[in-house]
């Protein structure tokens, strides 16, 4: 019979193995997974995680592609770990990445054709804060009101969708388009593009935000009074009124932080990888960062990590879907099992197996 | 607008939520919150739609979205009951395996067309003027869902397993103590709350659309969970508001049909934009009747 | 009596760590009213819960009237004739009182027939109760007497009673007693668990007594003294706190006509409190559990806000700040519930140092918190106050209930309060870190600190405080000096009775 018991306290080797055996329990399930579609599993993993690191043909168009998806992973992914942490679930992050990019870009284009270099710092604080105020609508819901945050965060991303439809077919819709959905394209307006910094590495300002927010992220939640009151409050709620912490204001400030990252991440995205605003330039990053922020373990280094290696399921798995013919989907479903296996296996961090045989008394 | 066609064509709008958002309820009431009620309906869409091209059987596609639901949402009981991960984090990874899933499942069956539901013509009642097209010649599933609303009530209120279930939802160290097996308990009711929710996926899948396209739930099973606080727990509340939600998305479409001037997009909307301020609502109203053990983790320290 | 109920023959449960029951032996006898005595930890609910079914023993055997008794769950357990009232956890609170008896019933009979058995059995026992009532709006009197009738209405063998006056008035205390003697006079054994040692000698027909999970001794309670208990008990002697005697300052706390609605569904309004507290003085606040005192400690730390100008601290209206200003003028406070509301369960003692001592310490510059300084301050507080613990980087969770309390609250009296207000200081700590415990509040009010103990514990509220005042339904009586009080009149107190202040008032 097998029994759990809890450890004393959470254990530090279990916490970094985690991910790792999460990451090979997904390819072996993977592989199977392949194996009942007709593919040839080993292909397929090596397909998935070694060919576009270093794969001799496909390689160099691949790797920058890594910075750039895993970019606005992790600056998403960054946000919501510091909700995740206070016990506050913002799962609507792709609405507020789509709102961002948004309004990032209609402050853009209401200045176009400017070729002034303040336009672009301009439209990153647009960006931000867009959205940081569709955060704030769960945010003031539910200390106004105490309505739950995961719901209407979700529920403001299919309002969102529906906002960039509208933008992209009516009011952002390129005049210059021959009437197709879509804006300008920002690629070909140098003042506001955001390009590639340096060549091959696919590093662009959204990385260095990225980056940036790593550091911020971590000095915060490591060693900053109000990084300690987020995880007070997450740990024990009880326990941080008791410390004076208002509630109130780390849900402000979380989904707060949170919505500015996505919105960040989204006006990077739609000034560089997409290039313009059309009904479909977000991808889904919003939702895959939740996936980030867990395999990271909520820890900003983890997420950095666990950005590359997400970044790098979405590019193989493209690999895979011109190379062997595997449905695009799969790579959902993969990343899926991942996250379902890091939790499964999250019980050796906090509980202790053991086997014991039932004694009659 | 024809009334009896509206209120007919709400009855089938509504039915999907109301039997995604009935299984959650009882799952609720057993102290378990399971986000993943999209990622099961999706997959139950699918799942039905397969075996339902597969088998020319719309009945048994209804079955297999059952069984699959309630496989799917087991998946998330094991990782909840005995490897005590958190509820909410698993619940949204249910929902994202099952849209990878569905996706993956449904690729080969874009663009088919499922064996249709026959609409069942009640002798006598069918034959009433006005209220016989209107409530009386809908198919099986419809009457179905109104019935589970019925039976989920009475098992709630009257039955002793309804009683023990209520009791684990709102304590679980107290039911421990008297010796009532929690986990199983709720990995029935987590398995229940599946198969509904798969029933109303295939529901989209079979009778509303019908045909299958990838992530056509759109958000159906967040509106269910939604539609669960507004019901404050009580079955009939999940049907007032299953079927008040039907209304909106029915008279949007209708509007949107009729060409009117208010933009398609602001339309869309709609029913995410009315779900938030239902849930402002009940929420500033102050929210009753919470299971006391939603969402926290039980394990039985010795 | 003669005969043997149940007879208890070397029960052994080990837990990784711990016995917690070590060749346990003793016999229940029919009729019989049998003390089971311990400290905590002692290993006395180990015990019940393998006599309940809930847990199985690793060694050893029971015999229920002379045949094999091994019950593997606690339906089992019921359907033997045996039934237990428990201490906490078990009953339902949005769940109406015949539904919870059901609930603890092997086949309960149908609604109507139930509700109308509930009404019998409370009458004939002297148990009134609403079988239709929702359980959270009940006292805690009350919740006791659905768990009793539970039991009785299955006819049971044995009773078992897990510290069962814990939550009781001394009036209500009586009342039980004379419902237990009458089951006796029935026929039924019951198993008594306390620590209360009066009390047992009062009730009990005899008495085994547990310590570090073995046991130590048996005897007949009205053939011994309450010392003489005690000292099997505990097992050695421990400094009692020394008498006060200091001289009483001027007036550091005036709180006036506060009222707070009450914070939940199941909890307590405060209604029109009012008190003061000098410097070097000790107010002590008694009352059954769940009459206002977690509220209570709510409103004066700060975690609530309490209407302007009700709550004046050193002659400023402190009413509208928050628990950070509090503190920083110098009022701290120590809830009851250790994990989870006094200090984060799965963070490290430096972390919970953090928690409360942040700005008095001086832990936190330019918003960056002093890892060194707050590990220091950590480390001061375990070894001032001897809790035992592999260091400051253990997770609070890790720490036994008596060590965590000694941390939690050495932590507040480290920072020097000019008022500390704690509640249940001692609650399930063993006796030699109680008297610590109580040793430092006595010595903090000598150095001109003021305190206000809120306990269930009288023994404890008598031994320390120079005033008491006692919590009914959210309404807080006067205080009176504790040298003028007796038992009765604590009763009378703690039960409300509100023209005791009026005779004080005359006379």
């Amino acid at each position: 019979m097998i029994r759990l018991e809890r450890r004393l306290e959470p254990s530090r080797l279990w916490t970094v193995l985690t991910p790792l055996l999460a990451v090979a329990l997904t390819m072996l399930a993977g592989g199977l997974m392949f194996a009942l579609l007709g593919k040839p599993p080993l292909e397929a993993i090596r397909t998935i995680f070694w060919d576009p690191l270093f794969h001799p043909q496909f390689a160099s168009y691949s790797r920058p592609q890594l910075l750039v998806k895993a970019g606005p992973l992790i600056l998403i992914a960054i946000g919501l770990s510091v909700g995740f942490r206070a016990g506050i679930w913002n799962i609507g992050a792709e609405g507020q990445y789509i709102m961002g990019a948004v309004c990032g870009a209609a402050v853009g284009l209401a200045f176009y054709p400017s070729d002034s270099a303040l336009l672009f710092p301009l439209m990153v604080v647009a960006g931000g804060l867009g959205g940081w105020a569709w955060a704030m609508i769960p945010a003031l819901l539910k200390t106004r009101f105490g309505t739950n945050e995961i719901l209407v965060s979700l529920m403001l991303v299919y309002v969102a969708q529906n906002i960039l439809a509208s933008a992209s077919s009516s009011w952002l819709r390129s005049p210059e388009g021959m009437g197709f959905p879509g804006s300008r394209n920002f690629k070909q307006w140098p003042a506001v593009h955001n390009a590639e910094l340096l060549p091959e590495t696919g590093m662009h300002w959204g990385v260095v935000a990225a980056l940036i927010a790593v550091i911020a992220a971590y000095v915060l939640l490591a060693r900053h009074i109000q990084g300690f009151n987020i995880r007070l409050t997450g740990e024990a709620p009880r326990a941080a009124r008791f410390a004076g912490v208002s509630p109130a204001r780390i849900i402000v400030l979380c989904l707060g932080i949170s919505g500015t990252l996505a919105g960040l991440a989204g006006l990077f995205e739609v000034t560089g990888p997409a290039g313009q605003v059309t009904i479909d330039f977000n991808s889904g990053y919003g939702f895959t960062a939740i996936i980030v922020a867990f395999l990271g373990r909520l820890h900003p280094v983890g997420i950095l990590l666990a950005g590359l290696l997400m970044a790098l399921t979405y590019i193989g798995g493209e690999l895979a879907q011109l190379m062997l013919g595997l449905p695009g989907a799969s790579i959902q479903l993969f990343q899926g099992m991942l996250l379902f296996f890091l939790l499964a296996t999250d019980v050796f961090t906090n509980y202790r197996i053991r086997l014991s045989r039932r004694e009659v008394a | 607008m024809d009334p009896v066609l509206l209120v007919a064509s709400i009855m089938v709008s509504a039915t999907p939520i109301l039997l995604a958002a009935l299984g959650e309820m009882v799952v609720e009431k057993a102290g378990v919150l399971n986000l993943g009620v999209e990622g099961m309906m999706i997959t139950g869409a699918v799942m039905g739609f397969a075996v339902a091209v597969g088998s020319g059987s719309p009945l048994l596609g209804f079955a297999g979205a059952a069984l699959a639901g309630a496989v799917l949402s087991l998946s998330f009981g094991l990782l909840t009951q005995y490897l005590l991960s958190n509820q909410v984090a698993t619940g949204l990874g249910l929902t994202l395996v099952g849209l990878g899933l569905s996706a993956l499942i449904g690729s080969s069956f874009e663009g088919l067309r499922a064996p249709s539901l026959p609409k069942l013509d009640l002798p006598l009642l069918g034959d009433l003027p006005v209220l016989g097209p209107m409530l009386f010649r809908h198919d099986i599933m419809v009457y179905v869902s109104l019935a589970l609303v019925g039976a989920v009530w009475a098992f709630l209120k009257f039955t002793r397993a309804g009683l023990i279930l209520r009791a684990v939802g709102e304590n679980h160290d107290s039911a421990h103590a008297l010796g009532y097996r929690v986990v199983h308990v709720r990995l029935a009711a987590i398995a229940f709350g599946g198969a509904c929710a798969g029933l109303g996926g295939a529901y989209v899948s079979l009778v509303r659309v019908p045909q299958w396209t990838e992530g056509m739930t759109a958000g159906a099973g967040w509106i269910a969970l939604a539609i669960v606080v507004f019901a404050s727990w009580r079955a009939f509340g999940v049907l007032l508001g299953a079927y008040l939600f039907g209304g909106v998305s029915v008279l949007q479409l209708n509007l949107q049909a009729a060409g009117t001037t208010v933009p398609v997009e602001l339309l869309s909307m709609s029913p995410y934009l009315i779900t938030i301020i239902v849930l402002v609502i009940i929420s500033a109203r102050g929210v009753h009747g919470a299971p006391g053990s939603l969402g926290r983790p039980f394990h039985a320290a010795a | 009596m003669g005969d043997t109920l149940l007879s208890i023959r070397g029960l052994t449960k080990a837990y990784p760590g711990v016995v917690a029951n070590d060749d346990v032996s003793f016999d229940i006898g029919q009729g019989e009213i049998h003390a089971l005595l311990g400290e905590n930890g002692a290993g006395k609910s180990t015990l019940v819960k393998m006599i309940f079914g809930l847990v199985k023993p690793d060694r050893g055997e029971m015999l229920l009237e002379g045949a094999g008794y091994a019950p593997g769950q606690p339906s089992e357990a019921r359907r033997s004739g045996v039934a237990m009232v428990f201490q906490h956890f078990s009953l339902f609170d949005a769940l109406s009182v015949a539904e919870n008896v059901a609930l603890g019933m092997e086949n309960p009979p149908a609604p109507r027939d139930l509700a109308r058995q509930i009404r019998e059995v409370s009458e004939t026992y002297g148990l009134p109760l609403d079988p239709g009532r929702t359980v959270g709006t009940l006292s805690a009197g009350e919740r006791q007497r659905v768990e009793i009738i539970r039991c009785l209405l299955q006819d049971p063998r044995l009773l078992i009673m897990d510290e069962p006056t814990s939550v009781l008035t001394p009036q209500e205390v009586e009342i039980l007693f004379q419902t237990l003697r009458k089951l006796k006079a029935e026929g039924t054994s019951i198993l008594y668990i306390s620590h209360k040692l009066e009390e047992i000698r009062a009730l009990c027909d005899a008495a085994t007594i547990l310590r570090l999970g073995r046991r130590v001794g048996t005897c007949i309670p009205r053939e011994v003294t309450a010392r003489q208990m005690a000292e099997m008990m505990v097992g050695a002697s421990f400094a009692t706190p020394e008498p006060r005697g200091g001289v009483k300052g001027e007036v550091l706390l005036a709180v006036a006509g506060l009222s707070l609605p009450a914070p939940g569904a199941f909890g307590t309004p405060l209604r029109d409190i009012r008190m003061e507290v000098r410097r070097g003085e000790v107010l002590g606040i008694g009352g059954v559990a769940g009459n206002g005192q977690d509220e209570l400690l709510m409103a004066l730390s700060g975690e609530r806000l309490a209407p302007a100008g009700t709550i004046r601290f050193k002659g400023t209206d402190v009413s509208r700040s928050g628990p950070v200003e509090r503190r920083a003028a110098g009022l701290l406070s120590g809830p009851e519930e250790r994990l989870g509301h006094a200090a984060a369960p799965n963070m490290s003692l430096t972390e919970n140092a953090v928690l409360t001592a942040a700005r008095r310490q001086g832990l936190v510059r330019h918003g960056l918190i002093d890892w060194g300084r707050a590990a220091g301050f950590a480390e001061e507080v375990i070894a001032r106050f001897d809790v035992r613990t592999p260091g400051p980087g253990t997770a609070a969770r890790a720490l036994s209930g008596g060590n965590l309390q000694k941390f939690v609250v050495g932590r507040e009296i480290l920072q020097n309060p000019d008022l500390f207000v704690v509640n249940q200081p001692t609650w399930g700590v063993d006796a030699a870190a109680a008297a610590a415990i109580r040793q430092a509040l006595l010595d903090l009010a000598a150095q001109g600190a003021a305190i206000i103990v809120i306990s269930q514990d009288l023994d404890e509220l008598m031994e320390i405080s120079d005033r008491f005042a006692a919590l009914n339904e959210g309404r807080l009586s006067a205080a009176r000096a504790v040298a003028d009080l007796d038992m009765e009149k604590i009763g009378l107190m703690m039960g409300g009775a509100h023209d005791m202040e009026v005779a004080h008032v005359e006379g």
